[in-house]
């Protein structure tokens, strides 16, 4: 294959980028997580480590429709990279409203749009499924969520990081 | 925005709501206006959510049946998840839903 050199350290692969923007309706949540699935089949990813980052990049995508532009619109822009040794970096971008308090809208839980029966786990998603996560943000210019994985690792136990969740009879403590 | 008929059912006090293949935030605002009709008009106790088809669910999934749980264990009802597949029914209990409804795999 043309984009695989076998070395003694093993493969390497060719550096590989994508970039693409679309409207911000919630149709495309679907397309994102399909493009970003064939995007990384060259990595022979586990069935869980699609299902990984077809989620994070869902909820990621999500957000910017619903809180990025308070489901009126707009276009999303998903840009992810691979490196030689298949390291991903998946970024999800709106030009919306941002985020006031970033470390309060990463608090499991924390919802802006409860009326909207949002479970407040969007985040929490992305951090459990993606190695590291960054977002960056600012008021009236939008929001970038930045993303990591690499493949291959073992992977890490859901439980204790979902585990801040506890729900009470009244749904949300 | 209608849905098919056949993907709700109602048995005794029981809803029983098949949900799709893939459970994000685009489809989830059809199967909440469907349940909560279903609740008000034949007074469903229970609910159950039938994960048979599923291979695909994000937290969108989760506002789902929390959304759900409020309205009908004020009554008492009760929520159950069936038919989950192993990823779905770890990310149901990793996030503590095993709290407030009953896994079945």
């Amino acid at each position: 294959m043309e984009n695989e050199h076998i070395t003694k350290h093993g493969k390497q692969y060719t550096e590989n980028d994508f970039c693409i923007e679309f409207d911000a309706i919630s149709e495309n949540e679907g397309l994102a997580r399909v493009v970003i699935a064939a995007f990384i089949a060259r990595v022979d990813p586990t069935l869980d480590e699609v299902e990984d980052v077809k989620t994070a990049v869902s909820e990621a995508v999500t957000n910017a429709i619903i809180h990025g532009y308070g489901e009126q619109g707009g276009r999303v822009v998903m840009r992810a990279h691979l490196t030689a040794t298949n390291e991903l970096s998946v970024d999800i971008i709106d030009q919306g409203v941002g985020i006031a308090d970033v470390e309060q809208a990463m608090q499991p839980l924390y919802t802006s749009a409860a009326a909207n029966e949002r479970s407040g786990m969007g985040f929490s998603f992305m951090e459990a499924f993606m190695d590291r996560l960054e977002v960056e943000s600012s008021i009236g210019e939008g929001t970038i969520v930045h993303m990591w994985k690499s493949f291959g690792v073992a992977e890490q136990d859901l439980v204790p990081i979902l585990q801040a969740a506890v729900w009470n009879s009244s749904g949300r403590v | 925005m209608e849905k098919k008929m056949e993907e709700y059912a109602i048995i005794d006090d029981y809803l029983c709501i098949r949900m799709p293949g893939e459970v994000d935030h685009h489809g989830a605002a059809s199967i909440r206006e469907c349940a909560d009709r279903l609740i008000l008009d034949d007074k469903v106790k229970n609910i159950v959510f039938d994960f048979e088809n599923t291979t695909f669910m994000d937290s969108s999934g989760l506002g789902i049946i929390i959304g759900r749980y409020r309205k009908i264990s004020c009554f008492g009802g009760k929520v159950y998840a069936i038919n989950t597949s192993e990823r779905i029914g770890r990310l149901l209990k990793a996030s503590g839903m095993s709290a407030i409804i009953e896994i079945l795999t």
